[in-house]
């Protein structure tokens, strides 16, 4: 399992657009991918969009991403490298 | 007479006949005997709504622009997902039809956001709503049947993106809505119209009120059912002189804008992307002063190639007839997230690696730009601006690149225009060396917000300097003079292309200092057209 922090810097949080764009870059990896706002006690899977939206993350939230699953050493980098580029 | 209230998002006045717009039919429960063909039909059903929903895109982003479109684009990913498709199939799997259990999860997914609390996701309720009742329309082969045969106020608890895009644009005098919201696509919609509006109204929607006379006070945020004569006679009387400001600005449409005493200056439109020339058109621009290129390189995942770069700089050029386009090459830097460009962090990105900076480090960037330009220039009258200039060195450096990827073109058989090169003047260093700048370019552009910034060390973002924050500072006033003094003594011409230009308190100083040439919002260009025609200078 590997897991970072991030905390989102984009004035509209995470919105639609970029979340779509999370949701179909990850859509194929064999890995669970779970956001939550540890603060808040919210999360969700991260392939399911809505579920993301429904989160209504906002800018200074510190989100915490877990990737869980055989993929999940060349995929944990790319996620947070998306996060640092999107959010 | 029925009076009430709702949130005006629009100013103006607007009297007229009722056209209530109502949702399609309710969705009634119905059992499915074979669930394989029913699953095989909502298949099909998402498959044909993700084709409306891409042509949808299309015609929104070509008519109504770019943040319109980028809401369509937002209901293709909900089609997609997984909740929401998931729960639909399931539904029909327990053995009802796929209408209905369209309408069901929609209904549910919607009430979800708009329950939340913030109002952006708020506003996505429509969104799921208006998807659902586009796979209802397709399943259940129902019309979409709002018509209106002459112009009227339209009355709807609220409209969806696709509703608002299939309406009659040219009969809509007002919206009115009982939901809504100043973001929702209504309000949006209302402000690119010009068309007076309230959302959040407390009105009882009701078929009744079709064709009932009814007025919307855009400024006071107030309507009237059945007036009273009064009444009526009150709000004709407003709207008529809100009108007349607005019509009195018509009467410079299509004029030179020249001065009393014979002062002639270009007045152009700066744009943000090619779906913007509509408004170009409409504002009755001479020209186009500035074309932004950040909008061809933001909001993807790697660099746009030379063709996409092309077609869009070509479909611009081409809108505009022989009129002049003044585009200006990428102007980014790390303050703009832009992930492929893989800029580092920086603690102060105004004084960074930016704009220029970039392009004459990394010349395959500007490369693939200045290609793109230059064999779009063979389909209009471009110009290209430099943006963040600070030295002489920097623009020979680029004038010999530019000759450089012009001479590649026409050694590969490619055509190209003529093309006037020109700089942006928004650091103080180009203002003083604006003599020696004169030398080396075709004309000037003062960028005046970024000159303001850095002249006054001003940070325009920080609101606690907004006391210290004077836009006629008086030394930006005196580079303005010297800038314009300069061009002229090297025969080139001057424009201003910053906020600054709009200013109608300072057009006749602008005038009187010799400025050939003013680039605005577009809907600012009558009205600045108006206060040159009546200058005395």
């Amino acid at each position: 399992m590997k897991t970072f922090d991030y905390t989102v810097k984009d004035e509209l949080g995470i919105h639609a657009r970029p979340a779509g764009l999370l949701v179909k870059q990850i859509a194929g990896v064999r890995s669970n991918v779970t956001i939550a706002v540890k603060a808040k006690g919210t999360s969700a899977d991260a392939k399911r969009l809505m579920a993301v939206m429904k989160m209504a993350v906002k800018q200074g939230d510190v989100v915490t991403v877990t990737i869980d699953g055989e993929d999940e050493d060349t995929i944990a980098p790319q996620i947070e490298q998306f996060f640092k580029d999107n959010f | 007479m029925i009076a009430g209230r709702g949130r005006p998002v629009y100013e103006g006045v607007a009297i007229g006949r009722i056209y209530v717009h109502t949702k399609n039919q309710a969705v009634a429960e119905r059992k499915c005997s074979d669930i394989e063909k029913e699953l095989r039909r909502f298949q099909n059903a998402k498959e044909k709504a993700a084709e409306e929903l891409s042509a949808l895109y299309e015609k929104t982003a070509a008519e109504i622009g770019e943040e319109q479109a980028a809401i369509i684009e937002v209901q293709s990913l909900f089609l997609d997902d997984l909740d929401y498709t998931e729960g639909i199939e399931a539904m029909i799997r327990s053995g009802s039809d796929a209408a209905f259990s369209v309408h069901e999860i929609g209904a549910a997914q919607a009430s979800a956001f708009a329950a939340l609390d913030d109002d952006y996701m708020k506003a996505r309720a429509a969104d799921i709503r208006d998807i659902s009742d586009r796979l209802v329309r397709i399943l259940t082969g129902a019309e979409q049947g709002f018509r209106m045969d002459e112009p009227g106020i339209i009355v709807a608890e609220d409209l969806t993106p696709s509703e608002t895009v299939s309406l009659d644009k040219d009969r809509i005098l007002a919206f009115v809505t009982r939901q809504g919201s100043s973001n929702s696509h209504t309000a949006i919609l209302a402000r690119v119209m010009n068309i007076p509006s309230l959302v959040l109204t407390d009105i009882d929607i009701d078929p009744s009120l079709n064709g009932r006379t009814m007025i919307v006070d855009g400024f006071a945020g107030t309507y009237f059912i059945d007036p009273d004569e009064k009444t009526m006679a009150e709000m004709a009387a407003k709207k008529k002189s809100a009108g007349e400001y607005k019509a009195g600005l018509e009467e410079y449409r299509g004029r030179e804008s020249i001065s009393a005493s014979g002062r002639k200056v270009k007045l152009f439109a700066n744009i943000g992307s090619p779906s913007d020339i509509k408004y170009v058109i409409d504002g009755d621009a001479e020209g186009i002063g500035l074309l932004r290129s950040e909008f061809l390189y933001l909001g993807r995942d790697s660099f746009p190639t030379e063709d996409e770069l092309f077609e869009a700089y070509r479909s611009v050029l081409e809108a505009m007839g022989g009129k002049k386009v003044v585009i200006r090459t990428l102007d980014i830097g790390a303050d703009k997230k832009v992930g492929y460009f893989g800029l580092a962090p920086e603690e102060n990105p105004a004084l960074g690696y930016r704009g220029i900076r970039i392009c004459l480090t990394q010349k395959d960037i500007f490369r693939t730009q200045l290609r793109a330009i230059y064999r779009a220039s063979a389909y209009g009258n471009a110009s290209i601006m430099f943006p963040m200039i600070i030295s002489v060195k920097e623009v020979r450096d680029i004038k010999a690149f530019c000759s450089e990827v012009e001479k590649e073109l026409h050694d590969e058989g490619t055509a190209t225009g003529r093309v006037e090169l020109g700089i942006m003047i928004e650091t103080p260093a180009a203002a003083l060396i604006s003599d020696m700048l004169a030398a080396e370019v075709d004309f000037f552009s003062v960028g005046t917000n970024d000159l303001t910034q850095y002249t006054l060390a001003i940070d325009r973002q920080n609101e606690k300097l907004d006391a210290f924050y004077d836009a006629h500072h008086p030394a930006i006033m005196r580079f303005l003079e010297m800038i314009a003094a300069n061009a002229h003594k090297a025969g080139i011409w001057a424009g201003i292309c910053g906020e600054l230009a709009g200013d109608l308190s300072l057009t006749d100083e602008f005038l009187r200092m010799g400025y050939d040439e003013l680039s605005v919002a577009p809907s600012r260009i009558l009205e600045l057209r108006k206060n040159v025609i009546s200058s005395e200078v």
